[in-house]
Parts: structure tokens; C-alpha cells; sequence
């Protein structure tokens, strides 16, 4: 029996998790695993720190993931990808946006945003696979295209054929964003 | 076929495969998209209603006239909703009633985590507890046939992540169901005491009929595995058993939550050696257990607050957590924040620089409350600061009225704030209203509501006018300002605050997430002129921040609304 994978999607709020997880969802189901999403909505998609759970596997029970069990943490901001490294297993990878966005306590000065935070998970032997998805997106055609760039990037690390995520865009996105989704996946794949 | 679905689109699903005509809504967090998907289906007649109590009595209304019907709420809902349902025990149904309740174990989008189980208890009514999507559609189905077999309305109990998980979901055709003739029946339906009196027995009879219904329903089952170990469980807390222990221990696992069964609880009991009940917030399937005098292992192992995990039974049972690594950092919070271009920012910015105290209302508005704004005082329960701030006005007297607000959006007003406003006109009390109008639903996603002029299809309905009404319960100072001009809003905030009337202010300005409202150009700050004085983080707009003694504009967040240009007293941000 299959162990079951576990995928993590972190953000803040209104980044465009929800595609991304919607995404995974449809491609692994088109593959034939069980399949549990478990999404966030309502307040916390307002600007706060938002989490995305994605399971697959024979038969997956538990629609979250807890504390060490994450084979795959793909955040979209630098403090949130390490807000929830604690869920990451101890061989499991961390991929994350380079960009970051000052939370409301660092905002008003209450607090610091910890610049060098990643740098310390890789002191720690934590594999973490940084870049700037945003750029990419931007040279896709539109920034909010960040979480698929993201999806590109996970690909690489998945066993399954890059022509099967170009059929699950195609199936996830509204006409009108194939194009520029299939892009900026193709820019996260091949970074 | 199979299809992934959430939890709440499977209710949806199961909705058109039982062949319900008619369901009416109000949205909340997390059971709006039961509704949203249901009112895809052409077949379903689908609306969002002013509140929860007026659904379930649309729901009742149609299973009264022989059809299946159906509401969704949150849990909170209920609570608006209790009205009916109490008394719908009593009268029955004639066509299938479900109503649909959601949980929010850990609040993650509510103000507080009430346990439904509750409720269908002291309504003496049937309630289901799906564990994923496949079950919530099929439950669905059974719910139906339990409410026309025993002549109740039935609750389906959803929780966060039942009703916002994906997993497959086999898809069957609608049944095809003709509508019956129309038969009087006052002494079923007319609850005057004379048949009032006759049904309570009824219901009794019928509390009995379903217990025994639990023992042999496919709604609960026996999974024997080792007999060291027996667990009674139900709902999401079912997966979270599967997920540590597998088929390694014994489980019973209950999807008929209330009334709870007796003998195969019993039986259960008697194949284990040591018993435990794992159910989120109350201990209530515990209770009926130790009521048996079977003992048990419960709330003493388990919190009653928040959302269980994998992790909570592991850690409970003293089993090995896996390994992890965390930064040493400081990783600061992120609390939600009203997003940028918000158009309730400007208003609460006002009310913080002039130090008014708001009694605040349930919304995107709640927001307001949070650094560095800090411009609420209380929040209770939709309606509450329209009827709580003529308590406070009446109690604190006349300098109580002069620097106190209530502040309520649009839905929130036409849900439970326009009795409050009767209230404040008909008792003469100084008070003043603040209707934040975003022209929408907003914290729930964006639904239609009574003053929008659209349905929840999105087609053209009638428009409740806020002015005419406001006019109409006798307020007769109501004025419109655009919170996005801070000058206006001030001045409107404190004219109304002098003057000895109730008034209302309709702050109006649609949410800026709606696709109709077009972003201007993100604004740029002038670092020759910017000299780091940090007036414009005052706002809190989460494009804003401080990088190397100057602001510093997010292009990918803002919006253009200008409000912190108008903050910026040395035009360092300029408009593109």
C-alpha cells in the first residue's frame, strides 16, 4: 500500500492558494489516487496567514496534516513557508517565493519581519528551494499567476508526466487564463 | 463518475440527486457554498434569504406544500433559526426537510464554537454527522427519507473541515419526484395550544421510533479491529482515528448523532477492553455513555475547544509525533486585516482619531477592531450594535450619545439590525447609525443580499433603498457620505454625533474586490518628500510599510484608493 503524500500550500490571503490546491486536486484524482483537499475560507482569506492541505495516496483518512508530516510545503512568502516548517518531515522540501509581505504587526512597528529565517531552516538541514515566482509571473503576464509559476516548480519534483499538469490547467482555469497559466508554469518548470 | 468535491458541494449534489425543489439561505461561514453550488442546478429553486429564521420558514413552507426543501446555516444561524425549528419538531413536515448546520470548531471564521448537537437534542429532532464528502452526499439522501418516514425535519450537522474538504464523490441522476395535491391539515399545522398539546406526544413517540432506528441504521457502524482498544467516534474526528490507529483498534462510528443509541453502544462496550469517545468541542455522545453507566475515557483525555488533529490523538495516547524542525525566529503574527482599498478603512480611521466608541456588528467591518485601529468596542451577534447602542445611549445618558456609534454592513442590516432601528426610533433614543454599505456579502465570498438589486443567480431583483427605510421606521436624519473621502466622513460623523436625534449614516462605496469596481493605478510615494513620519501607517492598509525610513507602496496590493494621499500632509504620495 501506497504511504500517503503530503502537499502544504501557505500564504497570506487573497494570494490565489485556493487555484493552486484546486489544481493538485484534479490532477491527482485524474491519476487515480484518493485525494483529500482541505481549504480555508471565510476571515482568514482576508490578509491573514492561510493554509492549504493536500493529501494523496490508496486511501487517505485525515483531510489536514499535522506536525512532521509534510513531504512538500509550497509557499507563496518567505515567513509563511517558515511559519509552518514545523509540519515539514524531516526529508521533506520546502519551496518557496522570495517575496515578502510585512504582516500588520511589523507593519505598525510591533514587531520585525526575520529577513534571515530561511537561511536558518538551511542551517538546520532543511531543504528549501527559494526563488522569485513573482518575477516569473510578471514575465508570464500577470502577477497573480505567482501560484502557478509555484505549481510548475513542484512538478519538478513529482512523478507524473509534465503533459498531464498542462491537461489539469486546462481543466482547472477559466478559458480566458490557459494561456498565461500555462506559461507561467512553464517558467516555474523550467527555472 | 466521480468527482472531487468540498464537503458542502456534495450536500449540493445530494440536494439535486433527492430531487429538492426548494432551498432558501442565509450565507455564513462554513456553509455558504452548500447553497452557492446548489443554485447551479437549474432544477433546484435556490435564494438567499434576509436571515436564517426566515429561510428555515421558506424551507418549511415549501415541505408543508408536499415538497423536499431544504436550508444551510451557520452555527450561529441556528441560533436565529431556533425559533421554527423548536416548533417544527412539533408540526412535522409533509414533503422531506433538512436543515443544514456548520460547525466551526477553533473558530476560524465565527465568534464562538457552539456545539449544534445541542440543539437537536432539545428540539427532539433527528441530526446526521457526515465524516467526508462521499458520506455527506449520501447522508443527504437518508436525511430525506428519515424526515418523510418519521414526519420531522432533520439536521444534517456539517464542521469546518467536512463542509470545506475535497474528496471524491460518485456522481447518480436526480430523482424525479411529482408534486403531490394539497391537503389542509390544521391539527398538524396550526400550533395553537389545543394541537399543540396533541403533538407533544407525538414527538416523543417519535424520539423513540428513531433511537431504535440508530441500532440498526447503516448511519452508524461497527469497524472491529484489536479489542484492546474500542473508540466511539463520529464526524471529521472518525478520520482523525483512521489516520493514527488504521484497522489496529475497534470503532464505532456514529453518523446518526442524535438520538444516540443504546444496545449496539452496549454490545460495543462489552467487545473492548477499554473505552473512549473522540468528539470535538462537547462531550455529548460521553454523557449518553457514562448516563448508561458504561464507563468511558472522554473530555478527560480530549480538550472541549478547538479543532482535534491526528496530532491530539497521538499525543493523548502517548504515541510517538513525528520528527520536525521550526526557525528559532520570532515568526510574527498575521492576523486578517481589511484588505487594501478596503472601503471600510477610511470610516474606522475617523472613529479612531476622534475617539468614538463603536458598538460593532458582524462583517469584514469586525476588522476595524484590530491594530492599528483598534476602533471597536464590542461585537456580539448580527444586529447587536444597532440594539446594543441604544442600551448603551439610554444607560450613559446624553454625553454617552455625543461619542458613540453602531457600525453594521448592509447584510448584517437587513439580517437583524432593522429591528434595532425601529427600536431606536420608537424609544426616542439619541443614537447614531452607521450602515456601512459595500454593496454585498463580503466576509462570506461575496453573496447577494436584499439591497444589491441582483439574486443569487446574479439576475436583477428588487433593491431594498436603505435611505427609505431608515425614513420609513422613523428616523428622519439620514444622510449618504463616500468613506473614501475622509473629510466628508468626518464631518458627517460629527455632525450626526452633536446633534440630539437618532440619525443614520449610510457609508457607501462597493467592496473593491467586486470584478465590476476597477483599480486605479497603485499610488507611489515621493522619497525626496517622504520624511518617514509614519501618518500613513496610522490607516493600516497592508500595502503600506516602512522600509528604510521612508514608506514604501505594494503595487501589487494597492488599489488607488487615495486615502493615504489625503492622510500625507507633505504630498509624498502622489497619485498615478
Amino acid at each position: 500500500m501506497m504511504e500517503t503524500k503530503n502537499v502544504m500550500i501557505v500564504g497570506v490571503g487573497g494570494q490565489g492558494s485556493l487555484l493552486a490546491s484546486k489544481l493538485l486536486g484534479v490532477l491527482l484524482t485524474d491519476e487515480g489516487f484518493d485525494v483529500k483537499v482541505s481549504e480555508v475560507h471565510g476571515m482568514s482569506q482576508r490578509g491573514g496567514s492561510v493554509v492549504t492541505y493536500v493529501r494523496f495516496g490508496d486511501k487517505v483518512y485525515s483531510p489536514i496534516i499535522a506536525e512532521g508530516e509534510a513531504d512538500y510545503i509550497i509557499s507563496f512568502e518567505k515567513i509563511e513557508a517558515a511559519r509552518y516548517a514545523k509540519c515539514l518531515k524531516k526529508d521533506g522540501k520546502i519551496i518557496v517565493n522570495s517575496q515578502s509581505i510585512d504582516p500588520m504587526p511589523v507593519i505598525i512597528g510591533t514587531a520585525t519581519y526575520p529577513e534571515g529565517v530561511l537561511d536558518e531552516l538551511k542551517g538546520k538541514g532543511v531543504f528549501v528551494d527559494e526563488f522569485d515566482a513573482l518575477a516569473l509571473a510578471e514575465q508570464a503576464g500577470n502577477v497573480k499567476s505567482a501560484n502557478i509559476v509555484l505549481m510548475g516548480r513542484l512538478a519538478k519534483y513529482f512523478d507524473i508526466d509534465y503533459d498531464k499538469w498542462i491537461e489539469a490547467i486546462k481543466n482547472t482555469v477559466k478559458p480566458q487564463f490557459v494561456d498565461i497559466n500555462i506559461k507561467a508554469f512553464e517558467l516555474g518548470y523550467n527555472y | 463518475m466521480k468527482k472531487l468535491m468540498l464537503g458542502n458541494e456534495a450536500i449540493a449534489r445530494g440536494l439535486y440527486e433527492a430531487g429538492v425543489e426548494v432551498v432558501s439561505s442565509y450565507p455564513g461561514t462554513p456553509s455558504t457554498e452548500i447553497t452557492e453550488f446548489a443554485a447551479k442546478y437549474d432544477e433546484i429553486y435556490c435564494e438567499w434569504a434576509p436571515n436564517e429564521k426566515v429561510a428555515t420558514e421558506v424551507a418549511f413552507g415549501a415541505a408543508l406544500r408536499g415538497v423536499r426543501s431544504a436550508c444551510a446555516m451557520k452555527h450561529v444561524g441556528l441560533n436565529v433559526a431556533a425559533d421554527p425549528l423548536f416548533t417544527l419538531s412539533y408540526t412535522g413536515v409533509n414533503g422531506g426537510m433538512i436543515i443544514f448546520v456548520a460547525d466551526d470548531p477553533a473558530m476560524h471564521s465565527s465568534q464562538n464554537e457552539q456545539d449544534s448537537r445541542h440543539y437537536a437534542i432539545a428540539a427532539k429532532v433527528p441530526m446526521l454527522e457526515p465524516a467526508d464528502s462521499t458520506e455527506a452526499k449520501e447522508f443527504v439522501k437518508e436525511a430525506y427519507r428519515i424526515s418523510e418516514e418519521y414526519d420531522t425535519p432533520v439536521l444534517v450537522r456539517m464542521c469546518t473541515r467536512i463542509a470545506h474538504s475535497q474528496s471524491s464523490v460518485e456522481l447518480c441522476e436526480r430523482e424525479v419526484r411529482e408534486l403531490p395535491a394539497y391537503e389542509k391539515n390544521p391539527q398538524k399545522y396550526v400550533m395553537a395550544p389545543a394541537n399543540a398539546i396533541r403533538r407533544h406526544p407525538f414527538v416523543e413517540e417519535r424520539c423513540e421510533k428513531l433511537s431504535k432506528l440508530g441500532e440498526t441504521s447503516f448511519l452508524n457502524r461497527v469497524e472491529m479491529g484489536d479489542t484492546k482498544i474500542g473508540i466511539i467516534t463520529s464526524g471529521t474526528c472518525y478520520q482523525y482515528v483512521k489516520e493514527v490507529f488504521g484497522d489496529s483498534v475497534s470503532v464505532l462510528k456514529l453518523g446518526l448523532v442524535n438520538p444516540l443509541p443504546v444496545d449496539i453502544i452496549k454490545k460495543f462496550a462489552s467487545d473492548v477492553e477499554k473505552l473512549y469517545v473522540i468528539e470535538e468541542l462537547d462531550g455529548i455522545i460521553e454523557s449518553h455513555v457514562k448516563n448508561m453507566g458504561i464507563e468511558c475515557m472522554g473530555k478527560e483525555m480530549f480538550p472541549p475547544i478547538g479543532e482535534y488533529s491526528q496530532a491530539t490523538i497521538r499525543k493523548a495516547f502517548g504515541l510517538e509525533c513525528p520528527e520536525c524542525v521550526s526557525a528559532d525566529s520570532d515568526i510574527p503574527v498575521r492576523p486578517p486585516v481589511m484588505c487594501a482599498g478596503c472601503p471600510h478603512r477610511g470610516l474606522f480611521y475617523t472613529l479612531a482619531k476622534n475617539k468614538i466608541t463603536v458598538l460593532g456588528d458582524i462583517g469584514c467591518y469586525t476588522l476595524g477592531s484590530a491594530a492599528p485601529l483598534f476602533a471597536m468596542d464590542s461585537t456580539l451577534c448580527m444586529g447587536a450594535s444597532v440594539s446594543g447602542i441604544h442600551g448603551f445611549n439610554k444607560a450613559g445618558g446624553e454625553d454617552s450619545a455625543k461619542k458613540t456609534v453602531a457600525v453594521i454592513g448592509d447584510s448584517t442590516f437587513m439580517h437583524s439590525g432593522i429591528t434595532g432601528l425601529v427600536n431606536i426610533a420608537y424609544n426616542n433614543s439619541n443614537s447614531t447609525v452607521i450602515i456601512v454599505d459595500n454593496s454585498i456579502t463580503g466576509m462570506t465570498g461575496h453573496q447577494q443580499n436584499p439591497t444589491t438589486g441582483y439574486n443569487i443567480k446574479g439576475e436583477p431583483a428588487a433593491a431594498v433603498n436603505l435611505e427609505e427605510l431608515c425614513h420609513a421606521v422613523g428616523i428622519k436624519r439620514v444622510r449618504v457620505v463616500d468613506p473614501y473621502n475622509l473629510k466628508e466622513a468626518e464631518e458627517a460623523v460629527l455632525e450626526e454625533l452633536a446633534v440630539s436625534e437618532p440619525s443614520v449614516i449610510i457609508s457607501r462605496r462597493p467592496c473593491m474586490l467586486l470584478k465590476y469596481v476597477k483599480a486605479k493605478p497603485p499610488v507611489k510615494v515621493n522619497c525626496d518628500k517622504c520624511v518617514g513620519c509614519k501618518m500613513c501607517l496610522k490607516l493600516g492598509c497592508p500595502a503600506i510599510s516602512y522600509k528604510n525610513g521612508k514608506a514604501e507602496v505594494d503595487y501589487t496590493q494597492c488599489v488607488g484608493c487615495g486615502v493615504c494621499t489625503q492622510l500625507c500632509k507633505l504630498g509624498a504620495i502622489e497619485e498615478n
